[in-house]
C-alpha cells in the first residue's frame, strides 16, 4: 500500500509539473483564441478531476486541499520573489501580509454571513479612502524638495488613520440599512444568496489585498531606507508583531470574532477551484507583464546595482516601494484565498517558524525565476504536506516531528549541492522573455570607425 | 553671470568627509558643446566631483547650476532626468541582464507608457515598447554592439563593457555627459576607436562632455580645454598645450623638482 | 592661461551644517511625542507604585543579562561572517539540556562531595555547579564548531542567502531532532537545579525568604540566581573586551571581520578564527542556557527560539558587530520586555521588542553603536 501511495504521489507531482508546463506553454501561443481556449481547458481539466462522479473522483478531497493551498502559496511566493528575487530586498515580512490578507478577508465574509455588513463596509471604505488619502498626500509632498522620510511617513500615517476613522463611522451608519437584507446565519436574507456571496467573496479578496498593500506602503516607506540585512530584520519584526496582534485580536484589538489565540472558526468556505485558479492566474499574469515592462526592468535594475540605477534616472526608493507594495498585495490575496478554503485561521499558522516557508520556496525555485517559484510552491506543498505527511503518519506517532527533521536535512543538502536553486533562472513558455531580434536597418548613421571594425 | 550658452556652472563646491576635504572651492563652467577634460593624480577628488554633480553625494557647500537651475539637494535620479548622464570608473553595468536591457533600463524615464499599460500589455504598450527597443538598438548600433544585444553584460570583454556603459548613458538622453575614465583598461587600438566614438557622439547628439581620464593621449587628443585638480582643488586650467607646459601640473604628477628636471 | 591661486596648505574649516530640510519637524515631533508618552507612562507608574516598578525592573535586569550572554554570539558571528546565525538560539537550548542531563541523570553536580566527602558542602556545590556549566559550554562549543564546519563552511563563497537558509535549516533540525522521544522529547521538562535558589526580599532591610514563606506585601524580591546571572554576564563582557582588544586571536578576529582576504594575506588562518568565534559565542550561549534554565526551571526543545530571537534583536539594536552594543541592547530589551509584561500584557512583549527595534533602526539605521554603512562609488 505504501509503495502504491508513494508511486501515486510521485505521479501526481510529475503530473502537476507537466500541467503547469502545458499551461505556460499554451499561454505563450501568439493567437489569443488559442490562449483563451487553453486557459479555459486547463481550468476545466482540473474541475473535472475534482468532480465526484458517483464515487469516482481522480483528485480526492485531500488532494484538492493541497491544490488550493499550493495556489495560495504560489501567490505569496511570487510576491516575495518580486520583492527579493527581482528587487533584491531581503524581506521576511511576506508571511505577515499573508496573515493580514487572510484575517481581513475572513472577517469580512464571516461578519457578512452572520448578518453584519460592517466588515465589508469598513474595510471597503477604509481601503478606498485610505488609498485616496495616501495618493493625495503623496502629490502634496512632491512640492517639497528633500522631505525626510520619517516626516512623510508621519503624514501618511495620520492620513491613513483619519481615513480609517471616517470609514468606521460610515460603516456604522450604513450597517442598519443592510441588516434586514442580510438576515441571520439561520435565516439568510437576499444578500446572503449564493450568488451575492460569491460577489462579496470577490470583494473581500480584493479589499484584503489592497489593505495588505496599504499597510505595506506605510511600513515599507521608512523601513525600505534601511540597509539590506536591517530591512530583513525589521520585516521579520513586522511578521512577529502581526502574529502577536493576531493572538491578542480579542483582547487588545476589538475583534472578538477572531477569538485570539484559540483561532477563528466558522469562516465560510467560499474558495472554489474557479476562484483559486482565477486569482492565481491573475497574479501570474500581472506579475509577468509587470516584470517584462519598463517598470519591471527598473525594478530589476535596483537589484543589480542601486547606484547605477540611480544614475540612470531610476527612482530607486520608488521602485523598491512599488515592488514591496505589489508583492504584499499578492500575499494579501493569497491569504484571503487560503482563509476561505481552510475555513479556520489560527495564529499558529502565521508564526515565526512558518514565515520562512515562502523564502525557502523562492530560494529553492531560484531567485528571480517565476517558473521556479510556481513549480517549487506546488512541489513543496505536494511533497511536504502531501507525500511526507502521509508516508510518515504510517510510521508512528512521531510523524510530524520526523517530517521537520527530514525537511531541514533536505534543505541543507539542496543548499550545499545547488545554492542557486533548482531551476536557477530558467523560465518556461509564457514567462520567458521573448528574444529581441537585431534590427535589420538602423535609423541612425554610424560613425565610420564603429562600422568598419564591427 | 550665467548666460544662455552656459550649461553647467559649479561655484565654490566643497565636500568634506569627516575632517577630510575631498573637494574644496571647486569652480567649473561648461558651455554648451564643450568637450572638456578633468585630470589630476589619484585621489585628487575628480570622481568626487562627478558624484557631487550627479547627486550621489550632497555637497558640504557651494552650488551647482545646470541649465539655470540649481540641482543641489535633488535626488540623483532627478538630476539624471534633467539631462546629466554618467559612466563609472569601475564599470557598473547591470551585470546579470542582457546588453539590450541595460540600455532599455536607461530609457525608462522617457518611457511613454505607464505601469498600468505595462501590466495590461495593451496596444499602447506594444507600440511604445517596440519604439523604445528600436531606440535602444540604435544606440547599440552606434557602438557596434548590435550583434551582442542578447548577451549577458558580465560575459562581455572589458572594452565592450565600457562601450555598453557609454551607450547606456547616452540612452538617458542627456545634455551633459560625464565620462569617468572611459579608456581605462583599453588597449591602444581600442583607445583610438574610443576617441573617434567620443567625437562622433559629441557631434551627433549635440552633447556637452566632461571626461576624467588618466591616459594623457586621450585627454590631449580630444579635449579642447582641461581642468587640473590636486588635493581637492583646481591647480590649473587651460588648453592641452598650456597644461602640458604648466609647472604646477608637472609637479603634481611627478613630484616636486621634477618640473625642472623635465 | 590662468594660474589658480590658493594652495593645498590652506586649511579651510569644516562648514557648518546647513539648515533643516522642509517638514523635518513633522517626523521629529511625532517620534519625540511618542517618546514623551512612553516616558510619562513609566514615570507615572514609578511614582504610583515604586516597589512594583522596582520588581519589574529587577526581572528586566535578569532577562537583559541573559540576553546579553546570547547576543554576544550573534554579534560576533555576524561581525565576522555577516551571517545571521539562526541556530544560535538552539545552541542555547542544547546548553540547557546538557546541564539537565548532567544534573538529573548523571548527578554530575555532586561529584566533589562524592569524591572528597571531607570538603564543605558549600564548596562542593559551587565546584559541582561550575563543572556542569563548564560541560555545557564545552559541548555547545563543539556543537557550534560542527555546525560551522558541516553547514556554513562549504557555503562561504555561495550567495549569502544560501548560508542564511542553511542556518534556518540547522535551527529547525536542532529543534525537531531534539523533540524526538529518544532525544529530548517534545514535552516541557521540569528542570532540576544543581544548587538551590535562595531568594531575599527588601523591605526595611534585606531579609531571607525561608522555604514555604511568602514575602510581605510591598517587598521587592530577588534571588541568588539573579546575582549570578549579572556577575557572570559582566565577567563575560570584561573577558571578551580583553580577548578582542589585547590578545593575538582577538586581533585576528578583528582583522578577519574587517577584511578577510587581507587578513589571509597577513598569514591569519581565517577559517580557524571563524571556528573560534563560533565556539566562543556558543560557549557563552551554553552558559546562558544553564542560567536561564536554573532561573525559569522548565525546559523544552523550542526553548531557544524566543530568547534567541530577542537576543538577536538586542544585538541589532545595539549595533550588530559591536560587543558593548550587544550588552546595552540586551539590557534595553530586557527592560522593555519586563515593563511590557508588567504594564501591558505578557503576549505583547514580543511585539513591543520588535516595535522598539524598528523605531530605533528608523532613527539610527545601524543600531545604537553601529557604524554607518558606507558605499564606495
Amino acid at each position: 500500500m505504501e509503495l502504491g501511495f508513494l508511486l501515486g504521489s510521485i505521479v501526481k507531482i510529475l503530473g502537476i509539473l507537466a500541467y503547469l508546463y502545458g499551461l505556460l506553454w499554451v499561454l505563450a501561443r501568439p493567437n489569443r483564441w488559442v490562449k483563451l481556449i487553453g486557459v479555459v481547458g486547463a481550468f476545466g481539466v482540473v474541475q473535472l478531476a475534482l468532480t465526484d462522479f458517483g464515487g469516482f473522483q481522480i483528485l480526492t478531497n485531500f488532494d484538492s486541499g493541497l491544490l488550493f493551498q499550493a495556489c495560495a502559496m504560489t501567490m505569496v511566493a511570487l510576491g516575495l520573489n518580486l520583492i527579493y528575487g527581482f528587487n533584491g530586498q531581503f524581506s521576511l515580512g511576506q508571511w505577515g501580509f499573508y496573515g493580514i490578507g487572510a484575517y481581513t478577508a475572513a472577517d469580512i465574509t464571516y461578519r457578512w454571513v452572520n448578518g453584519d455588513a460592517r466588515g465589508l463596509l469598513v474595510v471597503g471604505f477604509g481601503t478606498i479612502l485610505g488609498g485616496l488619502a495616501l495618493i493625495y498626500i503623496g502629490r502634496w509632498l512632491k512640492r517639497f524638495r528633500g522631505v525626510p522620510v520619517l516626516s512623510s511617513f508621519t503624514l501618511y500615517l495620520i492620513g491613513a488613520i483619519l481615513a480609517g476613522t471616517v470609514a468606521v463611522y460610515i460603516g456604522n451608519a450604513l450597517n442598519p440599512m443592510f441588516e434586514p437584507l442580510l438576515g441571520t446565519s439561520l435565516n439568510p436574507g437576499i444578500l446572503n444568496s449564493p450568488l451575492a456571496l460569491q460577489i462579496v467573496f470577490f470583494l473581500a479578496v480584493v479589499f484584503a489585498g489592497i489593505f495588505a498593500a496599504e499597510v505595506s506602503f506605510l511600513f515599507g516607506l521608512p523601513v525600505l531606507t534601511l540597509g539590506s540585512d536591517y530591512f530583513g530584520i525589521a520585516t521579520l519584526g513586522f511578521t512577529i508583531v502581526v502574529n502577536v496582534l493576531m493572538i491578542n485580536s480579542d483582547t487588545i484589538l476589538p475583534f472578538p470574532e477572531m477569538k485570539g489565540g484559540r483561532g477563528m472558526v466558522g469562516i465560510p468556505k467560499l474558495t472554489t477551484w474557479f476562484w483559486a485558479f482565477f486569482f492565481m492566474m491573475a497574479v501570474i499574469i500581472i506579475m509577468r507583464n509587470l516584470i517584462q515592462s519598463s517598470t519591471g526592468r527598473a525594478i530589476i535594475s535596483v537589484r543589480e546595482d542601486e547606484v547605477a540605477a540611480k544614475a540612470m534616472g531610476i527612482d530607486v526608493a520608488g521602485s523598491k516601494l512599488l515592488a514591496f507594495v505589489v508583492g504584499s498585495f499578492f500575499a494579501g490575496v493569497g491569504g484571503a484565498v487560503y482563509a476561505h478554503f481552510i475555513g479556520f485561521l489560527s495564529p499558529g499558522t502565521f508564526g515565526f517558524l512558518q514565515s520562512f516557508n515562502p523564502l525557502i520556496i523562492i530560494v529553492f525555485g531560484g531567485l528571480g525565476s517565476m517558473t521556479g517559484t510556481i513549480a517549487a510552491s506546488f512541489g513543496w506543498i505536494f511533497f511536504l504536506e502531501g507525500l511526507l505527511r502521509v508516508l510518515l503518519s504510517q510510521m508512528g506517532t512521531e510523524a510530524p516531528t520526523w517530517r521537520f527533521v527530514l525537511y531541514p536535512i533536505t534543505l541543507l543538502l539542496l543548499m550545499l549541492i545547488r545554492p542557486q536553486g533548482l531551476l536557477g533562472n530558467i523560465e518556461w513558455g509564457f514567462l520567458k522573455q521573448k528574444d529581441v531580434l537585431p534590427r535589420e536597418t538602423s535609423a541612425v548613421d554610424q560613425p565610420e570607425v564603429a562600422a568598419s571594425k564591427a | 553671470m550665467t548666460t544662455i550658452s552656459t550649461i553647467l556652472e559649479i561655484s565654490d563646491l566643497t565636500k568634506f568627509f569627516g575632517g577630510l576635504g575631498a573637494v574644496r572651492n571647486f569652480d567649473l563652467t561648461l558651455k554648451k558643446g564643450d568637450l572638456n577634460g578633468l585630470i589630476g593624480p589619484n585621489g585628487a577628488g575628480k570622481t568626487t566631483v562627478f558624484n557631487l554633480i550627479t547627486g550621489i553625494y550632497e555637497p558640504t557647500a557651494g552650488d551647482i547650476v545646470f541649465n539655470n537651475t540649481s540641482i543641489v539637494g535633488l535626488e540623483p535620479f532627478e538630476i539624471t532626468r534633467l539631462g546629466i548622464a554618467r559612466t563609472f570608473q569601475n564599470i557598473r553595468l547591470f551585470s546579470n541582464l542582457t546588453v539590450l536591457d541595460n540600455v532599455r533600463i536607461a530609457y525608462h524615464p522617457h518611457t511613454k507608457y505607464g505601469m498600468a499599460d505595462g501590466i495590461l500589455h495593451n496596444r499602447k504598450f506594444d507600440v511604445h515598447e517596440k519604439e523604445l527597443t528600436e531606440k535602444a538598438q540604435d544606440f547599440l548600433a552606434i557602438f557596434g554592439l548590435e550583434n551582442l544585444q542578447n548577451e549577458i553584460a558580465k560575459n562581455l570583454p572589458y572594452g565592450q563593457q565600457r562601450r555598453v556603459e557609454i551607450a547606456r548613458a547616452l540612452a538617458c538622453e542627456p545634455r551633459l555627459l560625464l565620462l569617468d575614465e572611459p579608456a581605462a583598461g583599453m588597449n591602444p587600438r581600442e583607445i583610438l576607436e574610443l576617441m573617434d566614438l567620443i567625437h562622433f557622439i559629441h557631434d551627433r547628439f549635440d552633447l556637452t562632455i566632461l571626461l576624467i581620464e588618466h591616459q594623457m593621449r586621450v585627454v590631449m587628443g580630444i579635449c579642447k580645454y582641461i581642468t587640473v585638480m590636486d588635493f581637492g582643488q583646481v591647480i590649473a586650467r587651460g588648453t592641452p598645450k598650456e597644461i602640458q607646459e604648466n609647472e604646477r601640473v608637472i609637479e603634481a604628477y611627478l613630484g616636486k623638482g621634477a618640473g625642472h628636471a623635465a | 592661461m590662468q594660474q589658480v591661486s590658493g594652495s593645498s596648505q590652506v586649511v579651510i574649516p569644516v562648514p557648518k551644517k546647513k539648515k533643516q530640510p522642509p517638514l523635518a519637524w513633522v517626523g521629529q515631533g511625532f517620534f519625540i511625542l511618542l517618546g514623551i508618552v512612553v516616558v510619562a507612562i513609566l514615570i507615572s507608574n514609578l511614582i504610583r507604585q515604586p516597589t512594583l516598578f522596582a520588581q519589574f525592573f529587577i526581572s528586566g535586569l535578569q532577562l537583559g543579562f541573559v540576553y546579553a550572554l546570547i547576543a554576544l554570539g550573534y554579534t560576533m558571528v555576524y561581525g565576522i561572517v555577516k551571517l545571521i546565525n539562526f541556530a544560535h538560539g538552539d545552541v542555547f537550548m542544547v546548553g540547557a539540556f546538557v546541564s539537565y542531563f548532567a544534573v538529573a541523570r548523571f548527578r554530575l553536580h555532586q561529584w566533589p562531595l562524592a569524591a572528597f566527602p571531607q570538603i564543605s558542602p558549600g564548596l562542593g556545590v559551587v565546584i559541582g555547579s561550575l563543572t556542569v556549566i563548564l560541560l555545557s559550554m564545552v559541548i555547545c562549543s563543539a556543537l557550534a564548531i560542527t555546525i560551522e564546519r558541516v553547514a556554513y563552511k562549504p557555503l562561504r563563497d555561495a550567495p549569502r542567502i544560501a548560508a542564511l537558509i542553511t542556518a534556518i535549516g540547522v535551527s529547525f533540525f536542532l529543534e525537531y531532532f531534539g523533540a524526538l522521544n529518544f532525544v529530548f522529547s517534545p514535552r516541557f521538562i521540569p528542570y532540576e537545579r544543581p544548587f538551590e535558589v535562595v531568594a531575599w526580599y527588601i523591605k526595611d532591610g534585606i531579609h531571607l525568604i525561608k522555604p514555604g514563606e511568602a514575602p510581605p506585601d510591598g517587598a521587592i524580591t530577588f534571588s541568588n540566581i539573579l546575582l549570578i546571572i549579572i556577575v557572570a554576564s559582566i565577567l563575560v563582557q570584561i573577558f571578551l573586551q580583553f580577548l578582542v582588544r589585547r590578545t593575538k586571536i582577538g586581533i585576528a578576529m578583528r582583522a578577519s571581520s574587517y577584511d578577510k582576504p587581507a587578513a589571509r594575506l597577513m598569514g591569519i588562518n581565517v577559517d580557524s578564527v571563524i571556528s573560534f568565534t563560533f565556539a566562543i559565542g556558543a560557549a557563552f550561549a551554553g552558559l546562558g542556557g544553564v542560567l536561564y534554565a536554573i532561573a525559569y526551571s522548565s525546559i523544552w526543545t523550542q526553548l531557544g527560539i524566543l530568547p534567541g530571537l530577542k537576543a538577536f534583536v538586542a544585538a541589532v539594536l545595539g549595533g550588530i558587530g559591536s560587543i558593548p552594543g550587544a550588552f546595552v541592547g540586551a539590557l534595553i530589551m530586557g527592560q522593555a520586555e519586563a515593563m511590557t509584561m508588567g504594564y501591558i500584557s505578557t503576549p505583547m512583549r514580543d511585539a513591543v521588542a520588535f516595535t522598539i527595534l524598528i523605531i530605533v533602526l528608523l532613527i539610527r539605521p545601524t543600531g545604537i553603536f553601529g557604524e554607518p554603512e558606507k558605499e564606495k562609488v
